[in-house]
């Protein structure tokens, strides 16, 4: 359990956060600016907060009140970078290495060739950096930072450098570290799909301070926290893949309801995260008919959280988990949506995006 | 071979040499540990070390040469308390054109050197932190290995400077052969000698061939490493 409470002022920006990172991935979630970055050096060792206390499990890394804070190089934790920072004089071999030149005796090493195979990087072993591709640098970085035998993970936006094919190739790599190793994993991001299909916990954070902290499904379905924007809204809804269907549609079932999606490349009995965008869900009042969609879902309002603009955010509790539909205000008005009413929700299944469907973790 | 120097002139040719190997050897580390300071440090007095390290290169030589003898000379307040404590002289002797040769050389070196430093990333010290590397293992295994070319450069200039300085050495510790005739200054004595202009070319073009070798071993070195450190 990594535990962090700090202040720190930089800039326009006051951080002021408290949270812990149990085992999994916590993501610090927010826009940019928002201090995400910040609060990942402090906890590095690479900025000394203005105050405040960091710890792993018993261990201290930075303790303002007693005037503690350790150096980098002895805080044994794992940083992936946004770029990567691969040693450009060293082999790829020699990259992942470095650390476990560093690492106590005796420590409890992470394997190298089960690494490497988790990450796939077996043929890149003699290269050098500059010959690497951005997500073949960006998965010897990930490689890097576990062999160094962590006492927990920090990723800073891993992914952002990496256009969307690069990053649907590292995600699943991603998603393997959070289910295969055994240490908390701090991950900043300012992507939805990242969240929805990493996050074990979320902080939400806006100019600041969390705005939310918890179970991912559980802040992510909150209409009332969107460190994004309306815009970025989405709830995850946990589902298991049933069967593959011939006309390329895969049945999934989420608590008992039946879901449909374009195909998803996973093993039948594979446990799903599912984002869907609130800006893809449509609200009925009454069980729609004669519709091309294949989700419907009954359920119940549970909030409605009006925005400055003409839209709204309704969350609406269905069998199959929380969703929230961004709609308008006048729709919401129209249809006398409030807590309690019964509704039917629709999502297209052609909406989902691949890159919203991730492993469960 | 040996018919085509005299005895004295092969004399001025191995003086040079190691006047320059020891001025080298000593700007090494010393200006290694400059230019890190100059690239990455922020202390008082920063600006005037700078200024004191380039100060030779832009005053006359016979200038630096005049204030090493009176510094360094057995008069002067560090050449006196070497020559009284330790014995050891600088004033007329190799020892005292070794240094002329380092002191005005040195600049090349801090230049050469603080450029590769300001050229690595500091990130990549940063990640070399995080991975567990103390900040004497981050010199050592990333930013050393970087700024090898630029280590390599200053090496070079600074020998080639050495092998050639003029004005600083004579001022300093006169021309005195076999203690202090390098090959530059064994030239400007044979041009003031009747029938010695063909002695002076034959030092000349020798002079000229050991430059060009130096500058193009250094090319080759500075290509080799930078392919490695750059590498693919």
């Amino acid at each position: 359990m990594l535990e962090v409470r700090l202040t720190h002022t930089l800039g326009a920006l006051r951080l002021d956060v408290a949270f812990e990172a149990p085992k999994g991935v916590t993501v610090l979630f927010g826009r940019s600016g928002s201090g995400k970055t910040t609060i990942v050096n402090a906890v590095a060792g690479l900025l000394r907060p203005a105050s405040g206390r960091i710890a792993i499990g018993e261990r201290v890394l930075c303790d303002t009140a007693q005037r503690l804070h350790l150096p980098p190089h002895r805080r044994r934790l794992g940083y992936i970078f946004q770029e990567g920072r691969l040693f450009p004089h060293l082999s790829v071999r020699q990259n992942l290495r470095y650390g476990q030149w560093f690492a106590p005796r005796g420590a409890r090493s992470e394997d190298m060739a089960r690494v490497v195979e988790m990450l796939g990087i077996g043929d890149l072993l003699s290269r050098r950096p500059g010959a690497l591709s951005g997500g073949e640098k960006q998965r010897v970085a990930i490689g890097r930072a576990l062999l160094s035998t962590p006492r927990a993970i920090l990723a800073d936006e891993p992914l952002a450098s990496l256009d969307e094919a690069r990053k649907a190739e590292i995600l699943p790599y991603l998603e393997r570290l959070r289910d295969e190793v055994d240490i908390p994993i701090l991950y900043v991001s300012h992507s939805a799909s990242e969240v929805a299909r990493l996050a074990t916990t979320v902080v939400a954070l806006d100019q600041g301070r969390v705005v939310a902290q918890g179970r991912a499904e559980a802040v992510l379905g909150n209409p009332a926290i969107t460190p994004l924007g309306a815009r970025e809204a989405g709830a995850v809804l946990a589902a298991r893949v049933v069967r593959h269907h011939a006309d390329g549609l895969t049945e999934l079932e989420a608590g008992g309801m039946a879901l449909w999606l374009p195909r998803v490349d996973r093993p039948e009995g594979a446990d799903l995260r599912v984002r869907i965008a609130a800006h893809d869900v449509i609200v009925a009042r009454g069980r729609p008919d004669g519709l091309s969609a294949l989700n419907v879902l009954p359920g119940v309002v549970q909030a409605v959280r009006e925005g400055a603009g003409p839209g709204a955010i309704v969350a609406v509790d269905t069998q199959a988990g929380r969703v929230l539909a961004r709609i308008t205000r006048r729709a919401a008005t129209a249809l006398s949506l409030a807590p309690g009413a019964e509704v039917h929700v629709v999502v297209k299944a052609v909406s989902v995006a691949q890159a919203d469907v991730g492993a469960a973790g | 071979m040996q018919d085509w120097l005299s005895p004295a002139e092969w004399e001025a040719v191995r003086l040079s040499l190691r006047v320059a190997l020891w001025a080298t050897l000593f700007s090494l580390p010393l200006g290694l540990g400059v230019a890190y300071a100059l690239a990455r440090w922020r202390f008082p007095g920063r600006e005037v070390l700078n200024v004191v390290v380039h100060l030779p290169l832009i005053m006359p030589p016979v200038v630096t040469g005049y204030l090493l003898l009176l510094a360094f000379g057995t008069q002067g307040p560090i050449g006196g308390f070497m020559d009284s404590t330790l014995g050891f002289t600088f004033a007329f002797r190799w020892t005292g054109a070794a240094l002329a040769a380092g002191v005005m050389a040195f600049p090349f070196m801090v230049r050469a050197v603080r450029l590769s430093i300001e050229a690595v990333d500091p990130k990549l010290e940063q990640a070399a932190a995080t991975l567990g590397a103390s900040r004497a293992w981050v010199f050592l295994t990333v930013t050393l290995p970087l700024i090898l070319p630029g280590i390599i450069a200053g090496t070079v200039l600074t020998f080639a400077k050495g092998m050639g300085e003029f004005g600083a050495t004579i001022t300093f510790v006169s021309n005195i052969p076999g203690q202090t005739q390098t090959i530059p200054l064994a030239i400007d004595l044979l041009l003031e000698t009747p029938g010695g202009e063909a002695r002076a070319a034959r030092l000349a073009g020798l002079s000229i061939l050991m430059a060009a070798a130096a500058l193009a071993f250094s090319e080759w070195m500075a290509r080799r490493v930078a392919a490695r450190v750059g590498g693919r």
